[in-house]
């Protein structure tokens, strides 16, 4: 679990998973057809603009809503490496986890604008921000460390199957 | 302890447990909609050889009832594969309504129990003095292999309501009401527990509504403590055995809050946030659309009731859309021999089969670019029944009612001073 590196993408507060995911599209299963759609509610344009990597910083209430696995689908098979924000929706947050997108809480928001270039350290727990600031948070818990450095729950509890 | 952690102690095997503690526990209800194949093809990806306990599983065919397009029917046919061949004895098809409201009509939800669902609204079940909550669909794969849960043990909110409602509000307007107090991030992570004299007055279906809609304000889980009204309810459907829980004096609340139900007025959240609440009076006269009764959180017989109270031997103007969506196949029966399905289609309602209805924007009355709609759900995010363009505001199912007759958003007092 080492260091990500990615352009920041700003979002407001209580971005809910309809916009994060919206509905009309919860029938496809297919994770590349879903990321088509990522973040189409908030910025439509975001599945052409994110690059592999890219980073989510978002106010309060990230993910907020619907229980909907897509919206986490979605922003991992578009690529992005970490989502910020400030506080999140506890489904989405555990659906992050689960699948091995790191979704980290901020106590206050990071000083970037969109398209600076953040360098997150999960080990340590620091992001280093353009100004040459470093923002603190707490590092995961090992349960959770765990699961994100397996690549998400799916391939733990299948090699628990297979043991 | 709280009631909630002596229930999570239970599950988990532990005499005590306490807020913040992770504990593995096991779940006795694992239900999982028809908007998540996504549990299927984890469990797979997982290597799941045959489900934990079949008894213990629910699958309910609600929010792409009937499928409205090929890919749904699709998704349909893998889970009735899958319920056939793990021998699943709880299969709610397209007839049978909302996930929420069919497990109690069921007699599959009881005080004392875990209760897991691929369902942010699962928070309602603590009306029925069960720990529940919402998952995504490889959380609810782990359960199907499992039985196992992790959870962080919640800290809880005391809500105590007060007072008594007043003519032309609803259990939908004291929600409305405790958003515009504490707003959709209040209780992110935490448990509300709902007590005092209003909420012994309530019935099930109104303290369902208030349990429902807690998640919108970010909660974890929801409980009111079981009753003689609760008792009454269970035992209509066979349920006789089941530990009640009761919080210990010395339990220590992280936040308590009184609310006064008395002085509530009719109320909405106007677009595009469920904590942007208003007075419905501040928006009277705005031109609808459409207006929609129905789902998890307002389509249950009483809801329907109200608004053919405010239809009945009247007509919604032309171009003005009403649909209704049962909650289920029990209520839509109900709600027929009652007459109050007649009363609404004379009066020019579009009735649905039992379910979602257009609740999350994929069928039955979808908003167009522009539109405006009101509605007795719960969410009115950019773009949910539809267009991001349309503009959603939530309601008690009277205002609805009351709106739809008039064409134009309308406190429903007027509405019901004029029919007395």
């Amino acid at each position: 679990m080492g260091k990500l590196q990615g352009r920041a993408f700003i979002f407001k507060d209580n971005v809910d998973t309809d916009q994060i995911y919206p509905g009309r599209y919860l029938e496809l299963t297919d994770p590349k057809a879903i990321a088509a759609h990522a973040m189409e509610g908030a910025d439509p344009a975001f599945p052409e603009k994110v690059r592999p990597g890219d980073i989510i910083v978002a106010g309060k209430n990230f993910g907020c809503g619907s229980s909907r696995e897509h919206a986490v689908i979605a922003l991992k098979e578009a690529g992005v490496g970490a989502v910020l924000a400030l506080s999140f929706g506890r489904i989405f947050y555990r659906n992050a986890i689960n699948l091995g997108l790191p979704a980290i809480r901020l106590a206050e928001a990071p000083k970037a604008a969109e398209g600076d270039l953040l360098t997150i350290d999960l080990e340590e727990g620091t992001i280093a921000l353009p100004d040459g600031g470093i923002l603190s948070f707490a590092p995961f818990p090992p349960e959770i460390r765990k699961i994100i450095q397996g690549g998400g729950i799916i391939p733990l509890v299948k090699s628990e199957q297979l043991g | 302890m709280h009631a909630i952690e002596k229930i999570l102690a239970r599950a988990a095997g532990k005499d005590r447990v306490r807020a913040g503690e992770i504990v593995t526990a096991a779940v006795d209800l694992a239900e999982i909609n028809d908007l998540y194949l996504q549990v299927i093809q984890s469990f797979e990806a997982m290597g799941g050889k045959g489900v934990w306990d079949p008894d213990k599983v629910v699958f309910v065919f609600d929010h792409y009832s009937p499928p409205p397009t090929p890919k749904a029917a699709d998704n349909h046919r893998v889970m009735r594969e899958f319920v056939a061949k793990e021998g699943i004895p709880h299969l709610f098809d397209i007839d049978a309504g909302v996930c929420h409201q069919v497990m109690p009509e069921g007699g599959l939800v009881r005080p004392g129990m875990v209760l897991v669902a691929t369902d942010s609204h699962t928070t309602t079940h603590g009306a029925f003095g069960a720990f529940a909550t919402g998952v995504g669909a490889t959380d609810l794969a782990v359960v199907l292999i499992r039985g196992t849960l992790w959870f962080v043990v919640p800290e809880v909110v005391k809500i105590e309501l007060t007072g008594r409602l007043p003519q032309g509000t609803t259990a939908k307007d004291v929600v409305l009401g405790l958003l515009q107090r504490f707003k959709a991030d209040g209780f992110v992570y935490k448990a509300v527990e709902y007590a005092g004299p209003a909420v012994t007055d309530f019935s099930i279906a109104e303290r369902m509504v208030i349990c429902n809609m807690a998640v919108e304000m970010g909660a974890k889980t929801t409980y009111i403590q079981p009753d003689d009204k609760l008792r009454e309810y269970l035992a209509a459907r066979g349920i006789e055995d089941y530990p009640i829980d009761t919080t210990d004096p010395d339990y220590e609340y992280a936040e308590v809050h009184q609310f006064d139900v008395g002085q509530v007025e009719p109320l909405l959240a106007a677009p595009h946030s469920v904590d942007n609440v208003h007075p419905v009076g501040d928006y009277a006269g705005t031109a609808i659309d459409q207006a929609f009764i129905g789902t998890c959180t307002g389509g249950r017989l009483e809801d329907l009731e109200m608004a053919a109270k405010v239809l009945r031997g009247r007509r919604i103007p032309p171009g003005v859309r009403l649909v209704i969506t049962p909650a289920s196949k029990e209520v839509f029966l109900k709600a027929m021999a009652t007459g109050c399905i007649k009363d609404l289609v004379e009066a020019g309602a579009t009735v649905t089969s039992p379910g979602c209805g257009p609740c999350l924007g994929i069928h039955q009355g979808m908003l167009g670019p522009g539109e405006v709609c009101i509605t007795a759900s719960s969410r009115n995010f950019p773009g949910r029944m539809g267009s991001p363009q349309a503009e959603i505001y939530v309601a008690s199912p009277l205002t609805v009612a009351a709106s739809a007759l008039r064409g134009r958003i309308t406190d429903p007092r007027e509405v019901l001073e004029e029919g007395s």
